[in-house]
């Protein structure tokens, strides 16, 4: 299955407050796609509905081609999912909260420790291994939530703006480690940080106010700035596009 | 993983968290302290010169009414506060799994502390004679509207993410579902309504099925009374989780 996540006409609404507006998705093994939007855009509660964890008030979802309100169960296992925030059960070690995933995820004795002990590796976990979650330092709360959903290696990744909070040095790593799982997987990710998209994505949508104001490449959305603009490219195509400045708010001619 | 596997695992997190916290053992304290003090000072436990724990058994019912809420309260709404509700809803579990696996958890741990009196029933027997047949079944009554109560807590801290109002919720259901079979209650209405009436409203009564348990006598429809509570707030539970992903 070459197109891994497919999401087609979503819809949210929240009482009256109409969250995300007809947003459609296609993401194919090997891309990473950077989600892009300034605050309340609806980055979030658009990666809620692909994992599940709310339904959409309209549209349909497909996980390496499973229907999502049809087989949940199944369809929960393609993918990881780092939440916004990097949420755990505080009193637990990150050894426990990783076996628990681990667990969760089918895997039992044996190979439930060689997993938990893979993910401590892949990010580096090791020195706080025996630590209570909620004792965990920003960056260590975000590399446990990472481990914990790359636990099972699975060929969706969904993570809620995964360097959110990280010094430098951090999200270094992370991008580092990101681009490393690229590979054959599809990645999703949010993010606010511009050249993070640079950086690491193949693709990047924008989305304002619930619908999709752009689909392409980090270098197409850049080449949106005016062109006297010299200095951050990609922020001024990004307020551009979410300000209303220039009338890139137009969805039609900024769609693929 | 089938269903079964899926809810052990819910169940084993679950429990265990429960003595990753002081609350356990403030709990169990709480709870041990209190059985025993009702028993002995209000029950006349030594009094009575006879042995048996009728004493001990009938103040299960108003301990429970704010000991099981505060278990109860941090279910749901916990996992709320925390936000792990978003990641255990996004694994590969149905939320049957999380519903069943999170009840059955609180309910063993509220049954380990009730198995904990055990000194009790040793005491009573090396008193005197009692009859074990009539202890047992109140121990396993007691045990049953433990699981009602927390069946109906569970469901209620599923609509908030606030534990207190979740611990009041409970505290009141449970006030209620026992009133309706207290006998002053039941003595008021007698007076004016009709008698099908009030033997109805107290067979909806959880005190009524625990007292007739608790003389001992085991009757079918007082365990398909508890177990039909039970069943029917953990439905609810799981229609309140779903409802709350469509907002
Ligand atoms: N549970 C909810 N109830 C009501 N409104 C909600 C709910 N969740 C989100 N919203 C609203 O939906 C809109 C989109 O929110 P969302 O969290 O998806 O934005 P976002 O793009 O992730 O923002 P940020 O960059 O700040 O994380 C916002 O207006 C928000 O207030
Ligand atoms: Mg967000």
């Amino acid at each position: 299955m070459a197109t891994r996540i497919v999401a087609r006409k979503l819809e949210k609404r929240f009482g009256h407050i109409h969250a995300v507006r007809g947003i459609d998705l296609e993401v194919p093994a090997g891309q990473v796609l950077g989600f892009l939007g300034p605050n309340g855009a609806g980055k979030s509660t658009t990666m809620r509905m692909i994992t599940g964890f709310l339904e959409p008030s309209a549209g349909t979802i497909h996980l390496e081609g499973i229907d999502l309100a049809e087989d949940p169960i199944r369809a929960k296992r393609t993918f990881g999912y780092l939440p916004e925030g990097a949420p755990a059960y505080p009193d637990m070690t990150v050894e426990e909260f990783l076996g628990f995933i681990a667990n969760a995820r089918g895997f039992r004795g044996r190979d439930a420790k060689d997993r938990v002990e893979r993910a401590i590796g892949r990010v580096n976990l090791q020195s706080v291994r025996r630590q209570a979650f909620e004792t965990l330092s920003k960056g260590y709360k975000r590399r446990t939530g990472l481990a914990q959903a790359l636990l099972h290696e699975p060929g969706i990744l969904i993570l809620d703006e995964p360097t959110d909070g990280l010094d430098p040095n951090q999200k270094f790593e992370v991008r580092e480690l990101i681009k490393e799982l690229g590979g054959d997987r599809a990645i999703v990710l949010s993010t606010h940080i511009l050249e993070e998209v640079e950086a690491v994505c193949t693709r990047a949508i924008v989305i304002n106010m619930g619908a999709i104001v752009f689909d392409g490449t980090p270098a197409e959305m850049e080449s949106r700035a005016s062109r006297e603009t010299t200095k951050n490219r990609m922020d001024a195509a990004f307020r551009a596009m979410t300000t209303g400045d220039v009338d890139a708010r137009t969805s039609k001619g900024t769609r693929r | 993983m089938n269903a079964l596997q899926r809810t052990a695992v819910v169940f084993r997190r679950e429990f265990r968290s429960y003595f990753q916290t002081p609350l356990a053992a403030v709990f169990l304290v709480i709870f041990l302290f209190l059985a025993g003090l009702f028993a002995f000072n209000i029950g006349g436990f030594y009094d009575r010169n006879q042995s048996d724990l009728r004493p001990f058994f009938q103040f299960h019912p108003w301990l429970y009414v704010f000991l099981v809420p505060a278990v109860s309260m941090r279910l749901w709404a916990e996992e709320r506060r925390n936000g792990t509700i978003e990641l255990i809803m996004t694994l590969p579990f149905g939320v049957a799994d999380l519903v069943i696996g999170k009840f059955l958890a609180a309910w063993a741990f509220t049954t380990v502390a009730l198995a904990l009196t055990f000194p009790m029933w040793i005491t009573v027997s090396w008193l005197g004679t009692p009859d074990h047949g009539t202890i047992f079944v109140a121990y396993l009554a007691s045990a049953l509207l433990g699981g009602a109560f927390l069946a109906v807590g569970a469901f209620l801290s599923s609509l908030t993410k606030n534990q207190v109002i979740a611990f009041v919720l409970c505290a009141v259901a449970c006030f209620v579902l026992l009133l309706a079979g207290f006998p002053a209650v039941l003595d008021f209405l007698r007076g004016w309504a009709p008698r099908g009436v009030v033997e109805g409203l107290a067979s909806t009564s959880a005190l009524t099925h625990y007292e007739s348990m608790m003389r001992g006598v085991i009757d079918l429809r007082d365990i398909l009374y508890f177990l039909l509570v039970i069943a029917a707030f953990l439905v609810l539970n799981i229609f309140a989780i779903d409802w709350k992903k469509s907002d």
